[in-house]
C-alpha cells in the first residue's frame, strides 16, 4: 500500500505537484489522469524517488521511502515507460535479467524467473529470449517491457503511459492481457495515462489531476456517475453514462436464454411456447449448440422452415462476446436496431441473452444515487 | 557476447588479415620492392633506402603511432565522458574549442615549438601526434554518448542503476560503435602524420621519404610512402571490422 502525504514538488516558481495526498490500497490499480502538465508523471516519479519532493512524505507499506537508498528502492519497484526503453544492445533475456543482476541474484534463479515471466506473459521462451528489441513488434516489445519490470517480483508497479505508443488495436489487446496478469499477480499499480477510456477500463480507482492537485479520487463508476465539479464532468465528457456502461461486464447481467436445437422437435417446442404465451422469442441452435438465429414464436410456419423462420440470417452482426461490456451491448442494439442481444463464447456457443431492460436498470441506479 | 563479437570480427576481416600477412612478408623480403621500383624508376641506381632496414623503420613508426594513439585514445575517451556528465557539462564548449585548436594547429609547427623545450627525437613527435589525433576521439565520444536516447537513460535510472552503472552498462556500450569510428579516424591519420618524426630525428617511415627528397630519389619516397599507405589501409580495415561487431 502506498501513502502519499502532503507532497509538493516545485521547479523554480512552477508547482508541479501541489500538496498532494493519496492512499493507494495494496493490490489495486490507481490510474493518474489529467490534462498535459497536470503533474501526473511527476507524481509517479516521486514514488520511486526519481524526483525528490520539496515537502511531504511517501510511505510504502508503512516505511518512509527516504529510509532507503534510492537505487535500492527502485530495484524493488517495477517501472515501465512509454517508449519501452528496452536496451537495444541486449537480448530479450538479458533485458529481463537487468534488475535481478543489479540485485546479485544467482544465475539459476535468474533463469527460472525469466522462464516464469515468459509463461506469465504467454510468450514462447525459445522464440523470444535471444531476440533483440529491434526484431520485436511494438506490442511484443511492450510486453517484454512489463516482464522486465516484474523481474524482481516487486510489490509495486509504476507505469507511465506504457501503451501510449502502441496502435489502438494492439493497445486493447495489451490492456486485456494486463488485466489478466494483474488478476493473477495482484500488484499495487500506479498507472499514468491521458486516455480516459483506458483509465476507466483498467483502474480500480482514478485520481483526476489538474495543475498539480487531485480534483477527484474515486472509483470509475463514481467519477462517471457523480463528477464533483464542472472540470471533472467536462473531462469525463458528456457521454459519461455510456462510458460508465463499460465498467459492467455483460456476463454479470445476462439472462439465461430460451433455446432449442435444430435437431430437436422444433414444432412441438413452438406449440408449447404458443400455449404458454411466452417467451415470444427463442434461439435456434445447431447440433453443436452454435447459434443460428432468433425465432419469433408468433410468426412460424408449419412445418418449421429454417430459412424462412429464423429472423436474422447474419447472426454475427447482432451477437456480442461474453468478454464484452454493457457499452458494446448498447452499441450493438443501437447499431442493429434490436432490443435483445445474444451473448456467445469463444466457440460461438450461446451462453446468454441481454435486453435493453437490463441496461436500463443499471443506468437507473446511477440516476437514483444523485 | 564477446565471443560472438570476436567470431564476427574474424569472419569479416579475413581478407584484411590476409593482406596484413602479405604486408608482413613484404617488410622482410625486399626483392619484390627492387623489382617494382626498378621498373618504375629505371634511371636510378639505388631503389631501397640503404641506411636502415624496412623492418626497423616500420618498428620505429609503429612505436610512435602506438604510444601517441594510446595516449590520445585514453585521454580522449576520458575527456569525452567527463564533459557528458552532469558535473562536467560546463566544460563541454571549452573542450570542443581546445581540441579543435589542437587539430587545426599544424603539427609541423607543434614540432618546431616543442623541440626547444623537449629536445629532438621521440618526445616532441609524440607530443605533436598526441595533440593532432585527440580531436576525433573526443568528438566521437561526445556524439556517441549524446546519441543514446533519453528514454533509455530514464528507464535505466528508474530501474535502479547508479549513474556509474548507467555509464558502463548503457551509455558506453551503445556509444562504442561511434567511439570506435573516432578511434579509427584518429589512428589512421596518425599513421600518415607520424612521417613528420623524420624531421626531428624520431625515425620512422618518414626517413626514406625525406632522404628521397634530399637525394632526389623518388624510389626512396615510394618505399616510405607505399609502406605507410599499406599500414594505414590495413589498420583502417581491421579497426572497421571491430567497429562492425558493436551494436
Amino acid at each position: 500500500m502506498i501513502q502519499i502525504r502532503n507532497v509538493t514538488k516545485k521547479y523554480g516558481a512552477n508547482i508541479a505537484v501541489d500538496n498532494v495526498s493519496l492512499e493507494i490500497p495494496a493490490g489495486e490499480i490507481c490510474c493518474l489522469i489529467g490534462p498535459s502538465g497536470c503533474g501526473k508523471s511527476t507524481a509517479l516519479k516521486l514514488i520511486n524517488r526519481m524526483l525528490e519532493p520539496e515537502s511531504g512524505e511517501i510511505f510504502i507499506d508503512g516505511k518512509d521511502t527516504r529510509d532507503f537508498q534510492p537505487e535500492l528502492l527502485r530495484r524493488h519497484i517495477g517501472y515501465v515507460i512509454q517508449n519501452v526503453g528496452l536496451f537495444p544492445h541486449m537480448t530479450v533475456a538479458e533485458n529481463i535479467a537487468v534488475v535481478p543482476q543489479l540485485l546479485s541474484w544467482k544465475q539459476e534463479k535468474i533463469e527460472e524467473r525469466t522462464e516464469e515471466l515468459f509463461r506469465v506473459m504467454r510468450m514462447e521462451s525459445d522464440q523470444y529470449r535471444y531476440k533483440y528489441p529491434r526484431e520485436l513488434s511494438g506490442g511484443e516489445a511492450q510486453r517484454i517491457g512489463v516482464a522486465r519490470a516484474l523481474a524482481s517480483d516487486p510489490a509495486i508497479l509504476l507505469m507511465d503511459e506504457p501503451f501510449g505508443a502502441v496502435d489502438p488495436l494492439n493497445r486493447e489487446g495489451l490492456q486485456a492481457e494486463f488485466m489478466k496478469i494483474q488478476s493473477d499477480l495482484k500488484k499495487t499499480v500506479v498507472f499514468v495515462t491521458h486516455d480516459l477510456d483506458e483509465a476507466i477500463r483498467l483502474g480500480d480507482r482514478i485520481a483526476l489531476m489538474r495543475e498539480g492537485k487531485i480534483v477527484q479520487y474515486d472509483t470509475p463508476e463514481e467519477i462517471l456517475a457523480h463528477p464533483q465539479n464542472r472540470f471533472v464532468s467536462d473531462f469525463v465528457g458528456a457521454d459519461r453514462a455510456l462510458k460508465r456502461l463499460s465498467r459492467f461486464p455483460v456476463s454479470e447481467f445476462m439472462k439465461k436464454p430460451v433455446v432449442v436445437k435444430v435437431s430437436d422437435d422444433v414444432e412441438a417446442f413452438v406449440a408449447q411456447i404458443r400455449k404458454k404465451g411466452r417467451p415470444r422469442f427463442f434461439w435456434l441452435l445447431d447440433e453443436d449448440e452454435r447459434l443460428i438465429g432468433p425465432v419469433d414464436s408468433r410468426h412460424v410456419h408449419t412445418p418449421f422452415s429454417r430459412e424462412e423462420d429464423v429472423m436474422e440470417a447474419n447472426c454475427s452482426a447482432i451477437t456480442v462476446r461474453d468478454s464484452a461490456t454493457l457499452r458494446e451491448v448498447l452499441s450493438r442494439m443501437l447499431g442493429q436496431g434490436v432490443k435483445t442481444v445474444p451473448v456467445i463464447d469463444d466457440d460461438s456457443r450461446l451462453v446468454g441473452e441481454i435486453s435493453i431492460l437490463e441496461i436500463e436498470k443499471v443506468t437507473e441506479e446511477a440516476a437514483l444515487e444523485c | 557476447m564477446l565471443k560472438s563479437a570476436l567470431k564476427t570480427f574474424l569472419r569479416r576481416s579475413a581478407g584484411m588479415i590476409l593482406l596484413a600477412g602479405v604486408f608482413i612478408y613484404l617488410i622482410f623480403d625486399m626483392n619484390p620492392w627492387n623489382v617494382f621500383l626498378r621498373a618504375l624508376f629505371p634511371e636510378e641506381t639505388e631503389w631501397i633506402y640503404p641506411r636502415a632496414m624496412l623492418i626497423e623503420l616500420v618498428g620505429e613508426h609503429l612505436l610512435l603511432v602506438v604510444i601517441s594513439s594510446a595516449l590520445a585514445v585514453s585521454m580522449g575517451i576520458v575527456a569525452g565522458i567527463f564533459v557528458t556528465r552532469r558535473s562536467g557539462r560546463v566544460y563541454l564548449q571549452t573542450v570542443n574549442d581546445l581540441t579543435s585548436l589542437a587539430q587545426t594547429f599544424p603539427p609541423v609547427a607543434i614540432l618546431a615549438l616543442a623541440v626547444p623545450f623537449i629536445g629532438f627525437g621521440f618526445k616532441p613527435t609524440i607530443a605533436a601526434l598526441f595533440l593532432y589525433s585527440i580531436l576525433p576521439v573526443v568528438r566521437n565520444t561526445i556524439s556517441g554518448i549524446e546519441a543514446v536516447p533519453g528514454p533509455l537513460i530514464e528507464a535505466a535510472f528508474g530501474m535502479g542503476m547508479t549513474p556509474l552503472q548507467i555509464l558502463f552498462k548503457v551509455e558506453i556500450p551503445l556509444a562504442m560503435k561511434v567511439i570506435m569510428a573516432g578511434i579509427r579516424i584518429s589512428v589512421v591519420m596518425n599513421i600518415g602524420t607520424a612521417t613528420l618524426g623524420a624531421i626531428v630525428g624520431a625515425g620512422g617511415l618518414g626517413v626514406p621519404i625525406i632522404s628521397g627528397l634530399v637525394r632526389q630519389n623518388p624510389a626512396f619516397v615510394i618505399e616510405g610512402a607505399l609502406t605507410v599507405c599499406l599500414l594505414a589501409v590495413i589498420t583502417d580495415r581491421l579497426i572497421a571490422g571491430i567497429e562492425e561487431s558493436y551494436f
